[in-house]
């Protein structure tokens, strides 16, 4: 039993990748007992054959299996246990004296990598065209089972859960005001931070509407709403999210999608790249031609992939789903309290769908910023950094002490 | 290009399998990375460590891979090209003159090894508790990608045209008078024979009502209810692998094909009462029926060897594509003309009630409701479900 003096103990942390691991992994790339190639010429029906023996080609030859230490051990890295589990997080505070916190939430199939490359221009915006008043004080905490923090050992580790450990990690850091963003999973988590409304958030920002989905289905199906024909194509595309086999499968039986994502380093490439249609072609560029979008490169995805690998993570990152599925259902039931802070919102022009700014007013009343982005998908700061950056600075500009909204 | 000729030759087959296989999958099974154990004590998770744990260990020591050969091996086996794909089939002709010809179809994560307890009862009913008059000719083929059949290299293996393949086999054999029997997929496949009507086929038996996965089925009776729940339940908690498979085979196919534990449990989380008795199997050494260790194993190991995880997982996909294009075409398609005869077995996903199978078929002759066995009924209860075949072609010999 920890005292409690240990308990919340901020421990500074350096990953070490043993080269036994790495051997294995080659090893077991190298032995990949591959499927025929699929029937058509297209990614439906999933991950092409020729893009994954590309990758995988690429992994076990020409991959920098030291970039995942070098990467992450460049910048700060701490533990700290909260709620009976050790979290993992890079902290960094910016030169600037009246920078502004941030607690940014990474989503699946991604990890703290998908965000590295925001960490200078947020913390360092005069190096990055931006003005010192920009400023950011940046917390990037992996969520509990992805990556190097620890996996949940009971049932009820939601979003919301969640949420409350990274209001306790900010308020552990000194934090008394602060905001909040995420995409993906991470959204799911921020929403819970918007709705939990801890002391000293003051707003959040999305780049995907996790919004709690009987809120997020009655914005779409809301008749008073203008029912435009960019409302029915988003409305299409949202329903098409939640058909996709990956979420249905990580919902029900994480378990089972476990087992290949642990024993089989290409059934993991392949699950992990099968997220999307737009990251998919993207990625695939990268290695089949050799032209990546933006930070969507072969290392830079490869460095994702191999931190689930060496951290085991496939079964308990998807177990999230599991627990998403229950909350969800719980919070249909009885829904949730609305969000009150003032909430900002980017929308990628490749994301999963397009959220119109009446679909997110509806899902957040207090919506302060809304902006579509010149370019990006679903993985945004990690294909764009840049762009990704000056939202967050606007977005939250009018939430810096010393301005009035 | 082949000659006519040789195109409908029936050759014979025997199953190889090369001892550095063997040790392959024995050397994956012990290098097996395992995920943490899952956070509750049941099934809703998916398939637990302990079951796969129990499974694994079995496998690798004590299994005897030299079944899946010799088991085969023991029933005369063919091989005849249909279509372009090379047609795997188990055929044995029953000594008894009269005998009626019957194709049955196993389903997924099934195989002809699912039914091989069958063919003595239904081949040798007199040894079976039978009469000389309940005797069949029996032809077992393996689906296109499934076992040794080949898999297809073009789009459009659907179960129509496995369907029309089978009418073809049949042919081939040169039976004019026959009857075929599906679950599972092999249900799809024997449904659609009957709305195809080919000539010679005089009616169909199955195990699992497949049509009311084309849309929700009354549910007004106290019956009705309770199995329109059961589908709910599985379209809610058990459907992951089902739309995985529908939509994206090649990419779980890479985990089916490269870890043999990856293909274990995604084989194993089927439906929940083949879960807890395959369990029961492996972790309590309590099998039921004939859903025995050795026997599960047969089966793992056959999709193994074949590495058939992304081809059988295809046919999901060809399906889903199909079905879509009935429902975008607004025809639906024909009845089925021949008798039906229909069996529920009350482990199976949903309890199919009379009322259902008469709604979905108008000649049905034959429903019965029998007192245990599951989804895999022919492979967990081959005598039962011999009696049920036996009954349902009865008035059609």
């Amino acid at each position: 039993m920890s005292t409690v003096a240990t308990a919340t103990d901020i421990r500074p942390f350096q990953i070490e990748v043993d080269e036994e691991q790495i051997d294995d992994l080659r090893r077991r790339i190298a032995t990949t007992r591959w499927p025929a190639n699929e029937l058509v010429e297209d990614a439906s029906q999933g991950v092409q054959l020729a893009l994954l023996q590309e990758l995988a080609r690429y992994w076990a030859e020409d991959y920098d299996f030291g970039r995942l230490e070098a990467r992450l051990n460049a910048v700060p890295q701490f533990m700290t246990e909260i709620d009976g589990l050790d979290i993992h997080f890079i902290h960094v505070r910016s030169e600037q004296a009246n920078a502004l916190p941030v607690i940014i939430t990474h989503g699946w199939p991604g990890s703290v990598i998908e965000m590295l490359d925001v960490i200078e221009p947020l913390t360092d915006p005069t190096a990055y065209g931006g003005d010192s008043t920009d400023a950011f004080d940046v917390v990037i905490p992996s969520i509990p089972g992805y990556g190097f923090s620890s996996e949940p050992t009971e049932v009820g580790w939601d979003n919301g859960r969640v949420g409350q450990a990274w209001a306790e990690l900010m308020r552990r850091l000194g934090y008394t005001r602060y905001v909040a963003q995420g995409g993906d999973q991470g959204a799911g988590v921020t929403d819970g931070m918007g709705r939990q409304a801890p002391d000293g958030l003051i707003g959040v920002h999305f780049n995907f509407l996790g919004a709690a989905p009987r809120e997020l289905l009655m914005a779409a199906l809301n008749i008073r709403l203008a029912w435009s024909s960019d409302d029915r194509e988003q409305l299409s595309k949202f329903i098409g999210v939640a058909k996709r086999g990956y979420i249905a499968e990580m919902g029900e039986h994480p378990q089972t999608i476990g087992y290949p994502l642990l024993d089989s380093p290409i059934g993991l490439a392949a699950w992990m790249l099968d997220h999307d249609a737009d990251s998919y072609e993207k990625i695939s560029r990268a290695f089949l031609e050799g032209q990546p979008s933006g930070g969507l490169t072969r290392d830079n995805i490869l460095d994702n992939i191999t931190l689930y690998w060496v951290t085991g993570t496939g079964a308990s990152t998807s177990r999230l789903y599991w627990e998403y599925g229950r909350s969800a259902t719980a919070a249909f039931k009885n829904p949730p309290p609305h969000v009150s802070l003032p909430v900002a919102y980017t929308v990628f022009p490749n994301e999963l769908f397009q959220a119109p700014r009446h679909w997110v007013k509806h899902a957040y009343h207090n919506l302060i910023y809304y902006n579509e982005a010149e370019k990006g998908g679903h993985f945004a700061a990690w294909e764009e950094p840049e762009i990704f950056t000056k939202e967050l600075r606007a977005a939250f500009r009018p939430l810096r002490e010393g301005r009035t909204s | 290009m082949s000659t006519v000729e040789t195109a409908t030759e029936i050759r014979t087959f025997q199953v190889e399998i090369a001892g550095a296989q063997i040790d392959d999958v024995r050397r994956r099974i012990a290098t097996t990375r395992w995920p943490s154990k899952e956070l509750v004590d049941d099934r809703s998770q998916g398939v637990q460590l302990a079951t796969m744990k129990a499974l694994t260990d079995y496998w690798e020591s004590d299994y005897d891979f030299g079944r899946v050969a010799a088991r085969l091996n023991a029933l005369p086996q063919f091989m005849t090209e249909i279509d372009g794909v090379d047609i795997h089939f188990i055929h044995v002709r029953s000594q008894h003159e009269n005998a009626l010809p019957l194709i049955m179809t196993h389903g997924w994560p099934g195989s002809v090894i699912e039914l091989l307890e069958t063919v003595g009862p239904l081949t040798d009913p007199t040894a079976h508790g039978g009469q000389a008059e309940d005797a069949f000719h029996l032809v077992l083929p393996s689906l296109p990608g499934y076992g040794f059949s080949g898999e297809p290299t073009e789009l459009g293996w659907n179960v129509g045209r496995v369907a029309q393949a089978w009418a073809e086999l049949m042919n081939r054999l040169g039976y004019t008078r026959y009857v075929a029997q599906g679950g599972d997929v092999g249900a799809a496949v024997t449904d659609t024979m009957g709305r195809q009507a080919p000539e010679g086929l005089l009616g169909i038996h199955t195990n699992l009502l497949v049509t009311v996965l084309a849309g929700p089925p009354p549910a007004e009776s106290e019956e009705e209810r309770a199995a329109a729940g059961q589908l709910a339940a599985f379209r809610e908690t058990g459907f992951g692998y089902f739309l995985e498979m529908a939509t994206r085979p090649q990419t779980i196919g890479y985990g089916l094909l490269d870890s043999p534990v990856a293909l274990a449990g995604w084989m194993l989380d089927h439906d929940t009462d083949s879960y807890y008795k395959i369990a029961g199997a492996f972790v309590d050494g309590r099998p039921t029926g004939n859903l025995t260790r050795d026997n599960i194993l047969d089966n793992i190991t056959l999709y193994w060897l074949t590495g058939t995880g992304a081809s059988a997982a295809r046919s999901y996909w060809e399906d889903a594509l199909a079905r879509a294009q009935i429902v975008a075409s607004g025809k639906a398609p024909p009845a089925v003309s021949v008798p039906v005869g229909f069996t529920t077995f009350p482990g199976e996903i949903w309890r199919t009630p009379r009322s259902w199978a008469e709604k979905s078929y108008p000649t049905l002759s034959y429903f019965n409701e029998v007192d245990r066995g599951g989804h895999f009924a022919a492979w967990e209860e081959p005598e039962l479900f011999t009696t049920e075949v036996r009954a349902a072609f009865e008035s059609l010999r």
